[in-house]
């Protein structure tokens, strides 16, 4: 057990990287404390398998350290580091019995033979192949065969850290639910650190305590699912989490007052921005900070209404901007022009696509 | 499903019969017919029943051939095949130097079996060839013309020269199918070289090796130029394989009875035989 630093980490996959599209990862520091329940959330190809690779030893970092606690592992092999890694496609040894997959990783270490059947069918029982463990693995379906990836990663329990590649892709979703909810009730039962690398949201809020938002090779924000929602650091972070995501909205900032459309709008932090601040300045908020208000507010036109379940989903405009708003089931939604009132600590300015900083945080 | 008729689609298939006809089931009728029959000259023949069949299956000389070819076939086997995995294993994966490997691997495989035979031949000539030369030179009796064991080790040697390179060719593909997330897997649980050969690369590469199996055990049950060329099926008898045989008979006394009759005795033993390797090699997949 251990805590994983990644420290001044950098990886290109080409050979002399000069510019910064040339690296598949860019300077990453994070963290991993001991125990956590961690995911790596991000669209596919901005570098999550990457960085998965290099914790675990699969790929040696063209930059920067990896440590484990504090001993430096960056040259060290993956079955030295004490690792377990389930990665995307299941990978099963075709000629072995499902007992036998799951034996492998700790046959390999010299586990002795009594432990070895213990572990297994005790891995077997929580992933549901205890019927199927005299079975060729060979003859499974693709989600039997992603329950034996899934069991070789959970069967050691020397490991500093569990990594999860998108485990689930080949799952069907109802299976999917219920193996994300046994990793979970697993992870709070002994406490070791899983890393789970998803593209889907639901995914990774439901899964982690803390979560690391990735997007091009960089991380943009670390933090829990609920500091996520009502905080993004990031617009990338705002838009990705969320369904509908997060409004952005182009602005001006004057004396630290901020406007949109030509009208003043109250914001959390736009008193830290000085004037003639660099970069593209915008607004975010999210659509759930955003109501109808008839009296005052800014002016804006209703252009669609979608249902969807508890909540409608409003699409208006202000100017040329769309600006999308939830209103609970069941109220009347006036059609033409209306007024939008923007919840004033939840409404933040963004420059050059990031939070600034300071202000009244909520 | 409803199948569409479509009687006229025979007239495509048509060449393609009249092909196969031609050179392979008029011939093997003519083979058949000769089985059967005596002649003694005049181009008269005469029904003879089976007794080419009873006379062949009775022969000792028959029987020594088949012999010396179960030995040969058997021992190219046994060294070609875990030779070519094992030179396949250590064949780069990437790089430019696969290029380089690969057409040094197919070079062998296209020279003219002649050729072979006669490149082995005056190659391990005790007195002028390189490899007899040498041989003598440090102290070997070597003299392939004279003793028929170094004449075995010379036709053994050059088939493993002449067509390891099948087999490594074709598990070198069998290698490069397997993909990645296979030996990151291995890596991650642990496993050795000896493990992941044995868990991972053999199983995968199953399919090709029961073709190559099959292709060198049909290929080398039937060898005749290479070894007529080099031994010319010498010393003695020693190196005579059942091909060299068979022509022996047919061509050399004109036995055509007999070397018929001999020649369908051949041919069904090699159908068996490849059946039943195909039916065991292949049993583990069906199950
Ligand atoms: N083996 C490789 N060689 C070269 N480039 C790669 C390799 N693997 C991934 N990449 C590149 O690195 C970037 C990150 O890929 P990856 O880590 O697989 O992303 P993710 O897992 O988030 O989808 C992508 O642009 C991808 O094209
Ligand atoms: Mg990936």
């Amino acid at each position: 057990m251990a805590k994983i630093t990644l420290d001044d980490l950098r990886h290109a996959y080409g050979e002399n990287p000069e510019r910064p599209e040339d690296y598949a990862l860019q300077q990453l520091d994070i963290t991993f404390e001991d125990g956590g329940a961690y995911a790596l959330l991000g669209p596919s190809g901005c570098g999550k398998t990457t960085l998965l690779n290099i914790i675990s030893g699969l790929l040696t970092p063209s930059h920067g350290e990896v440590l484990f606690d504090d001993e430096d592992v960056t040259g060290l092999a993956p079955d030295q580091r004490h690792i377990a890694q389930v990665f995307q496609f299941p990978v099963v040894y075709d000629t072995m019995s499902v007992y036998d997959n799951l034996a492998f990783p700790l046959r390999n270490r010299g586990v002795p033979e009594a432990d070895v059947d213990k572990k297994v069918r005790e891995i077997a029982a929580m992933i549901d192949l205890e019927d199927t463990l005299m079975n060729r693995a060979s003859g499974l379906t693709a989600d039997g065969k992603q329950k034996i990836s899934l069991g070789r990663g959970l069967v050691r329990s020397d490991v500093n850290v569990i990594m999860f590649d998108e485990p689930l892709t080949v799952i069907d979703p109802h299976l999917k639910w219920q193996l994300r909810s046994k990793l979970k009730e697993l992870h709070q039962r002994v406490k070791r650190t899983m890393i789970y690398v998803t593209h889907d949201q639901t995914e990774a809020l439901t899964f982690a305590d803390k979560v690391v938002v990735m997007n091009v090779g960089e991380v943009v924000q670390i933090g829990t699912p609920v500091e996520l929602f009502e905080t993004p650091g990031h617009e990338f972070v705002g838009h990705f989490i969320g369904s509908p995501g997060m409004n952005i909205l182009d602005c001006e900032v004057k004396g630290g007052q901020a406007f949109l459309h030509g009208q003043p709008i109250a914001t959390s932090n736009a008193g830290a921005l000085k004037d003639g601040a660099e970069g593209p300045l915008r607004l975010g908020v999210r659509p759930e900070f955003v109501s109808l208000s008839e009296t005052d507010g800014i002016a804006a036109d209703v252009v669609k209404v979608s249902d969807s379940g508890r909540y409608q989903i409003v699409e208006t405009r202000v100017g040329d901007m769309p600006v999308k708003l939830l209103v609970n089931e069941g109220i009347e939604i006036p059609t033409g022009k209306t007024a939008l009132s923007f919840r004033a600590d939840r409404t933040r300015v963004y420059r050059d696509g990031w939070l600034v900083a300071g202000g009244a945080e909520a | 499903m409803n199948k569409l008729q479509n009687n006229k689609a025979w007239l495509f298939v048509l060449p393609v019969f009249a092909l196969v006809a031609f050179n392979a089931i008029i011939p093997l009728m003519t083979v058949v017919n000769y089985s059967v029959q005596e002649t003694f000259g005049n181009n008269e023949f005469f029904w003879a029943g089976v007794i080419w069949f009873q006379d062949i299956l009775q022969s000792e000389r028959f029987h020594a051939s088949l012999g010396r070819q179960a030995i040969f076939t058997a021992s190219i086997l046994a060294i070609e095949m875990p030779l070519g995995v094992a030179i396949a294993l250590t064949m780069p994966r990437k790089g430019p130097w696969v290029s380089v490997c690969l057409v040094l691997m197919a070079l062998p495989l296209l020279i003219p079996w002649n050729v072979v035979g006669a490149m082995w031949n005056i190659f391990a000539l005790p007195d002028i060839g390189f490899l007899g030369h040498m041989l003598n030179a440090i102290g070997f009796d070597f003299n392939f013309t004279r003793q028929p064991g170094d004449a075995w080790f010379t036709l053994i040697l050059m088939d493993v020269w002449h067509w390891t390179s099948l087999v490594v060719l074709l598990a070198y593909a069998g290698l490069s199918s397997i993909p990645d997330a296979y030996y990151q897997a291995a890596k991650i649980d642990g496993a050795g070289s000896w493990a992941i050969f044995r868990y991972i690369q053999l199983p995968k590469l199953s399919r090709v090796l029961t073709i190559a199996f099959l292709l060198r055990f049909m290929d080398s049950f039937m060898i005749y130029t290479e070894p007529f060329v080099l031994t010319g099926g010498g010393p003695g008898n020693s190196t005579t394989l059942l091909s060299i045989d068979l022509v022996k008979i047919a061509l050399g006394q004109f036995d055509l009875g007999p070397a018929a009759a001999m020649s369908l005795i051949y041919f069904l033993i090699i159908l068996l035989l490849s059946w039943v390797f195909y039916t065991v090699m292949t049993r583990n997949e069906e199950q």
